[in-house]
């Protein structure tokens, strides 16, 4: 009996051996269905921003065509295209829409401006040491927080403020507070987001296409826009994709240093929250939505989204 | 690049000017931040400490930090783990409606974060209320991870694509199974994208405010929804400029991390 309780843990440990462990077949299992490995890695984060995010865009989109009832404050399930009849015949909603989109084009366009040359010089004219440098320090502020921004610049236009204090013996007064301001500040909170694209741009373009261009005789203004411009372009696209839609939205800047200026997230905002007629501020809230969409489509073929 | 002295010139000038719009209204907070006049009048008319002082003994300032700590740490963790698949899936799989799934995890940051703002608030008042889910941390913790995602994916999906599979082929034909592979070469390979990922998204929850007012409901206050309610207040200005002061501080020690942990000198990107 001895000899035959050790021959079974003898065929018992065979077995086992044969038969791998559990996360060995797995593994296998896994190794084996290239699609199981896919599916498995693509269910979460699709359930969540398909479920979530897509399905509340989508009730914020059909909540568009419905309504308010005006005596009870209650939205009224019923089709109905008031809310974008109201947007497009209003002089109110278009106006600010002209001037939002003027807003975040301002911004963008002084991004860029201000962005392209510091990206320049970043990439190809410092030198490496000081490149890390000045990475950091573009950075750096990328970290601090939106309203302390926001509050630093309220600070710096206010009446007895910094910018006052630094024009008056050249006998200018700063913009105090306005539309001008809200675009200062949007573009001293966007900066960090166009210079981030453009320098990573221009740092993967080689330095032999610089130095061809300027062997065949190129100045340098030639040679950054013949060749570092056409060649930058998608970076600069993508940082513009930022600055725009960050700016298209913003509603907490052009309350602290707007004065009375109001743009598209103010109506959103006032709308979904103090007149609540969520209807009327999903079909407000459209609009941003389009404009990006198209902004989307239009630069696709640039391949500015890769840089993203 | 052959430059004439005079464009580098024109380059540097321009680099020094951008720096300066960074920085001076940064350092004008912190300087504020000790100044004795409440209405923070410029020049400074003496310096004090003791706004600092007071800031520190602020309960609400104090709950609003620990509010923001956790929905930090809430929406990074989320934010780790789906854009890690998500970008596994991208970078190594081809499948029909990859650009749609890149797209998709874009979508929240390229949207203003209004919309992404009124989308959830009304999403959750109208479907998971009657759920028992009410306006609170957890909410904030879902939408603010909605746009964390992107940030882990974006960094992982760089470094799955610069490193490519032959590593994880070569550890599979040494014989070592899924499991190993991921343990012993994929995830050491992607490790400091993880951290530089994992800060940004951190970073983008504790500094948002949009997305954060219209999920929080009335019983929830991060940080940012504490300094701009206390913004309107004059008699809280100092203790909100030493707040204030405190963040532009702190912000250098995420840079501080990424420097240490990631070879990458920007730090991982947006």
């Amino acid at each position: 009996m001895a000899g035959d309780q050790g021959l079974n843990n003898v065929v018992t440990t065979v077995r086992e051996a044969r038969q791998p462990s559990l996360t060995r077949r797995l593994s296998g299992v896994l190794h084996r269905h290239r699609r199981l490995r896919l599916a498995l890695l693509l269910v979460a984060p699709m359930v969540v921003l398909v479920v979530v995010y897509l399905g509340a865009l989508a009730v914020l989109l059909v909540s568009a065509f419905w309504t308010t009832d005006d005596f009870t404050g209650q939205v009224v399930r019923e089709g109905t295209l008031d809310n974008f009849r109201q947007l497009v015949t209003s002089d109110v909603y278009r106006a600010v829409t002209f001037r939002t989109v003027g807003v975040a084009a301002a911004v963008t366009v002084i991004c860029a401006v201000l962005a392209f040359p510091m990206a320049l010089y970043m990439s190809k004219v410092a030198s490496p040491r000081r490149r890390k440098l000045l990475v950091v320090a573009v950075l750096t502020p990328l970290w601090a927080s939106y309203l302390v921004k926001a509050f630093a610049w309220r600070a710096m236009l206010s009446g007895d403020g910094v910018v006052n204090w630094a024009l008056a013996p050249i006998g200018l007064e700063g913009p105090g507070f306005g539309l001008t301001a809200t675009i200062i500040v949007l573009t001293y909170l966007w900066l960090p987001f166009m210079v981030l694209p453009v320098y990573a741009g221009l740092e993967r373009l080689p330095d032999s296409l610089l130095e061809a261009s300027s062997d065949l005789g190129a100045g340098a203004g030639r040679t950054v826009r013949s060749v570092v411009l056409p060649l930058a372009f998608p970076a600069v696209v993508a940082g513009a994709i930022f600055t725009f839609s960050l700016s298209l939205g913003d509603y907490i800047a052009v309350q602290i240093v707007g004065g009375k200026s109001q743009l598209l997230g103010n109506l959103i905002q006032g709308n979904a929250g103090a007149a609540n007629n969520l209807p009327l501020a999903a079909a407000l809230a459209a609009v941003p939505v389009l404009i990006m969409v198209v902004l989307l489509l239009g630069v696709r073929r640039t391949g500015a989204l890769e840089n993203l | 690049m052959r430059l004439s002295a005079r464009a580098r010139a024109g380059l540097a000038a321009v680099m020094v000017l951008g720096l300066a719009f960074v920085y001076v209204p940064l350092v004008v907070v912190l300087i504020s931040s000790f100044n004795t006049d409440r209405t923070f009048g410029w020049p400074p008319s003496g310096l004090t400490f003791e706004w600092w002082s007071r800031a520190w003994d602020n309960p609400g300032a104090r709950t609003a930090l620990a509010t923001s700590v956790k929905a930090g740490l809430g929406a990074t963790a989320i934010a780790l783990v789906l854009g890690t698949m998500a970008s596994f899936a991208v970078a190594r799989y081809r499948f029909f409606g990859r650009d749609a799934v890149s797209i998709l995890i874009v979508l929240p940051i390229a949207l203003p974060g209004i919309v992404t703002g009124i989308a959830l608030s009304n999403a959750i008042s109208t479907t998971l209320s009657p759920l028992g889910v009410s306006f609170g941390l957890f909410t904030v913790i879902v939408g603010h991870a909605t746009f964390c995602v992107v940030v882990v994916y974006n960094n992982v999906l760089a470094r799955l694509r610069r490193t490519g599979g032959s590593l994880e082929e070569a550890s599979m034909d040494l014989g070592a199974d899924v499991f190993a592979t991921f343990r012993h070469v994929t995830f050491p390979a992607v490790r400091s994208a993880l951290v530089a990922g994992g800060l940004l998204a951190f970073a983008l929850s504790f500094d948002e405010i949009i997305v954060t007012t219209f999920t929080a409901g009335a019983s929830v206050q991060t940080l940012p929804l504490w300094i701009f309610t206390n913004l309107a207040r004059p008699n809280q200005a100092p203790v909100v400029n030493v707040v204030a002061a405190l963040l532009v501080v702190l912000s250098v020690v995420p840079v501080w991390l990424a420097q240490r942990i990631s070879s990458d000198p920007a730090g991982g990107r947006i």
